[in-house]
């Protein structure tokens, strides 16, 4: 989907480019295959099962899609500029148990001899503050110490699981309830409570997405993601500040991992250090299902919400239809590789419509 | 000019052609690269091509090396019609090329590259390292270099990786050995090893064809002479039949469509200043060495200079590029510091000389790649505004008369000179005071090229100033209001309007090229 950077307007919408006859029809199917495999996907299910489209398993569906959009939204912006972020998952999880840590014992100020706890406002700040540092270590790795993405983000998987481990000896903080004398009760809420019958977490990846459309289609910065993926040579040629830039996706991602990670603990009303293993891989999944190029400077936000869904549409209606983990595995797998396949052939038609 | 008096006589006695190319025309969509081209390549002889960029050398010489076939046209070898359809046919019939760019594996050794694909083994499977290794040695010592075959390649000087594409090309016992500008990398040592080198082939029987934009190198290492001009043949020679001259006059030609017009507009005062900007160069010696000039507003002031004088280099240190440069520049009395994009705000601007790989960002729209270096003239908010965007774009698309049916096309969608036109839209919308213009002109058609130079005149008459550099020197005649002559990271001449001449920007070029030995054959010079 390379037009998709473009403003919206109606003279780039796949529809006005067919009647000018810029796209053939097989061309719009091909930039559309998300969503149509998603409505498909949909529909194979709510037929062939009758607890599919109950209200309480569509819950759980959008939960779990919730998790892996909002993940995804974050990795979406380092993969546009042509890198990747391997540390969401340990995120996710440090998050969590930092959480749970501030919770459960304060802050330990040694010097001092004391001990704060913060209401959970605060808690989710600071939790949402260690998920943007670890991805500002990310950011300075791959920027100015020039470590490749993938290496430098398998560093900071392994050291931010071990933190996660650390922090607490490899146990659980159980019970995230808080306690009213410390002034730190409510946490649950955020993965309890809904508005207007949604989850919030759902509400959480729509204020998510927009926002992220927004800064990726209206801002310069956004701009920039993509000229960076397509040429950053040219883009640094263009006076833009590539490394800054590229550091600012790496921030964004732990972002969005961190709040994954409370979303998450709130929700189990438990840190757990394990909690996010593997996520990372959901989460490219994600984007790559969306139509985003690993290579850089093509895909969008809501290519990535709608590849999250697919992914969690897919699972979910395969444990509901009771097919086994292991094939579970074949075929999300197969999926995916399918995705790509058909986004390579959609490529090579656009080229031979732009000639 | 050296011309060999002995070798002149045996040309006459024995000299016949081994390999001809007769009325071979390429036709690419949209251009005719090649028109009815004759080209004789003398056996044992060193066939030197000449002319500028675009005059459709690159062209004759893949279709000799098999990369290419014609459009019209056959080539002869030994008098035997041949077609070779590859690379590999090529070479099979004894006809090897070694490109400009270096085509090697750093990460091999020097016998691994030499075999590369045509591996010697044992049933197939497995390579004989030491069987490789021995040929190696002993190419390399016909060659007379002493570099240890096991050597990775990317431990050589360029000058050595050279002679390693060379031996690559003897290993397949050509009996012709293309050469496209061996020399634009090498020092002047090497250059001489090299000459050296070429003499024994053409002692040995081997034919060279030899392209080289260095004029007089060319005039000291060539037998013969063919010179191209817009793809068609202009003159064959031996090379003691001519001089500098004639070959500059052949290869510019006297037609005088794109003559120089004075400005109309006055030449301001000083607008920018450059100190002395040197550069040091990755294991000693310089890239730049106190480069020191100005330029005025309203003023066209440009580089002449060959492959590897700096120009390119010069332009990056300007934009701040390289923290290692030392130096100092002035814009308007203020010093610019900072990186490329610091520098932009301060009112500088490059237009880069490659258009795909520095210029343009192929996944963007047009629009998209004209806004790229001043989005932040569109904010409203913190979004960018729409209108404001269209207002620039549509402002752009008409001064500069740039055909796009929809700004929201893709980029690649456009024609080059139309391509180009974006990039240039895109550093005006950084309103620039000094443009940087980098061989602004290349692979676009004539009535493009001829645009661009309407637009930079119209942009000095804004009181722009433009630096703009170039390697043709029609170009650089007729657009210059002044021009600098670089060679080896230095500024060897300055030349008015009055004093530029072809001939004063060539030999001005070739300062610090010059070659010790001037005759190593033992033929008398002229």
């Amino acid at each position: 989907m390379a037009e998709v950077n473009v403003q919206t307007t109606a003279d780039s919408s796949p529809l006005s480019q067919l009647r000018r006859g810029r796209l053939t029809l097989r061309g719009m199917l091909l930039q559309l295959r998300a969503f149509i495999a998603l409505i498909l996907l949909y529909a194979f299910f709510a037929i062939v099962s009758d607890a599919f489209m109950t209200q309480n398993n569509q819950v759980i569906l959008a939960k779990q899609v919730a998790i892996n959009a909002v993940l995804g939204i974050g990795m979406t912006f380092v993969i546009l500029t042509g890198g990747i972020d391997l540390s969401v998952g340990s995120i996710v999880g440090l998050t969590g148990m930092v959480t749970g840590m501030l919770i459960h014992r304060g802050l330990i100020l040694t010097p001092l001899d004391r001990v704060v706890y913060f209401n959970v406002w605060i808690i989710g700040l600071i939790a949402i503050g260690v998920g943007m540092f670890i991805g500002l270590i990310n950011g300075i790795l791959v920027t100015r110490f020039r470590v490749a993405p993938f290496i430098a983000t398998l560093g900071t998987l392994y050291m931010a699981r071990g933190l996660a481990l650390l922090s607490n000896n490899g146990a659980t903080f159980p019970n995230l309830i808080g306690k009213p004398e410390l002034g730190n009760t409510g946490f649950p809420e955020l993965g309890r409570g809904t508005l207007l019958g949604l989850p919030y977490s759902i509400w959480i990846m729509v204020a998510l997405g927009l926002l992220a459309t927004f800064i990726t289609r209206k801002t310069p910065f956004g701009r920039q993601v993509y000229a960076i993926g397509g040429n950053q040579r040219a883009a640094q040629l263009s006076g833009v500040r590539v490394k800054t830039v590229t550091m600012m996706t790496y921030v964004i991602s732990g972002f969005c991992a961190a709040v994954v990670g409370l979303i998450i603990s709130s929700q189990l009303i438990a840190a757990h250090p394990a909690t996010g293993d593997g996520f990372e891989l959901n989460a490219i999944a994600a984007v790559v299902l969306g139509g985003t190029s690993l290579a850089g400077g093509r895909g969008t936000i809501l290519g990535t919400i709608v590849g999250a869904f697919v992914v969690g549409v897919l699972r979910n209606g395969m444990v509901i239809e009771g097919v086994s983990s292991f094939w579970q595995m074949i075929i999300t797998g197969g999926v995916i590789v399918l995705a790509v396949i058909i986004d390579q052939a959609q490529q090579r038609i656009q080229e031979r419509s732009a000639v | 000019m050296t011309a060999p008096a002995l070798a002149q006589e045996r040309a006459e006695a024995v000299d016949d052609v081994i390999l001809r190319a007769e009325q071979v025309t390429k036709i690419y969509p949209g251009t005719v690269a090649l028109d009815r081209v004759d080209f004789n390549v003398y056996r044992g002889k060193v066939n030197v091509l000449v002319g500028e960029n675009g005059a459709g050398k690159s062209t004759l010489m893949k279709i000799l090396a098999g990369v290419e076939q014609p459009t019209e046209g056959h080539l002869t070898l030994e008098g035997r019609p041949i077609h070779p359809k590859s690379p590999r046919e090529a070479e099979a019939l004894g006809i090897g090329i070694i490109y400009q760019e270096l085509n090697l594996f750093p990460n091999l050794s020097v016998a691994e590259n030499i075999f590369m694909a045509h591996e010697l083994t044992t049933g197939g499977a497995i390579i004989q390292h030491r069987e490789q290794e021995e040929r190696t040695r002993a190419l390399l010592a016909r060659l007379e270099q002493p570099i240890d075959p096991r050597t990775l390649v990317q431990y050589l000087r360029i000058g050595q990786q050279q002679i390693v594409e060379i031996a690559k090309a003897l290993a397949l016992d050509v009996k012709i050995l293309i050469m496209d500008e061996p020399t634009s990398a090498l020092s002047t040592t090497e250059v001489e090893g090299l000459f050296r080198v070429i003499e024994e082939l053409t002692a040995s029987g081997v034919s060279i064809i030899y392209i080289s934009h260095k004029l007089e190198e060319l005039m000291q290492i060539g037998d013969y002479i063919t010179v191209l001009r817009d793809g068609r043949k202009v003159a064959e020679a031996p090379m003691h039949a001519v001089d500098l001259s004639w070959i500059i006059e052949r290869m510019v030609g006297r037609d005088t469509a794109a003559s120089y017009r004075p400005p109309q507009h006055p030449i301001d005062g000083e607008l920018l200043r450059v100190e002395n900007i040197t550069l040091p160069k990755q294991g000693g010696g310089y890239l730049l060495h106190n480069v020191s000039f100005t330029l005025r507003a309203g003023e066209v002031l440009g580089i002449y200079g060959l492959m590897g004088a700096g120009r390119t280099e010069l332009f990056e240190c300007l934009m701040g590029l390289h923290p290692l440069a030392q130096g100092e520049v002035w814009l308007d009395g203020r010093r610019l510091t900072g990186g490329i994009d610091r520098r932009i705000k301060q009112g500088i601007m490059l237009i880069p000389e490659d258009r795909q790989r520095e210029g343009l960002v192929p996944e963007l729209s047009v629009a998209d790649n004209m806004l790229l270096a001043s989005l932040r003239n569109y904010l409203q908010g913190f979004f960018l505004s729409r209108s404001k965007e269209m207002a620039s774009i549509n402002r752009l698309v008409r001064e500069l008369a740039i055909k796009v049916s929809n700004v929201q096309n893709l980029i690649s969608s456009l024609s080059g000179g139309n391509q180009q036109k974006v990039v240039v839209a895109k550093t005006l919308l950084t309103s620039p005071k000094v443009l940087l213009m980098d061989e602004p002109t290349r692979g676009i058609d004539v009535g493009a090229k001829e645009e661009i130079f309407e637009i930079m005149r119209r942009l000095a008459a804004q009181g722009l100033g433009i630096i703009f550099v170039s390697t043709e020197l029609k170009e650089i005649m007729a657009m210059a209001d002044r021009i600098l002559v670089m060679s080896k990271g230095v500024i060897t001449r300055e030349l008015d309007r009055e004093s530029a001449t072809q001939q004063a920007l060539v030999e001005a070029s070739a300062i610090g090229h010059e070659l010790v030995r001037k005759d190593v054959s033992g033929n008398g010079g002229s």
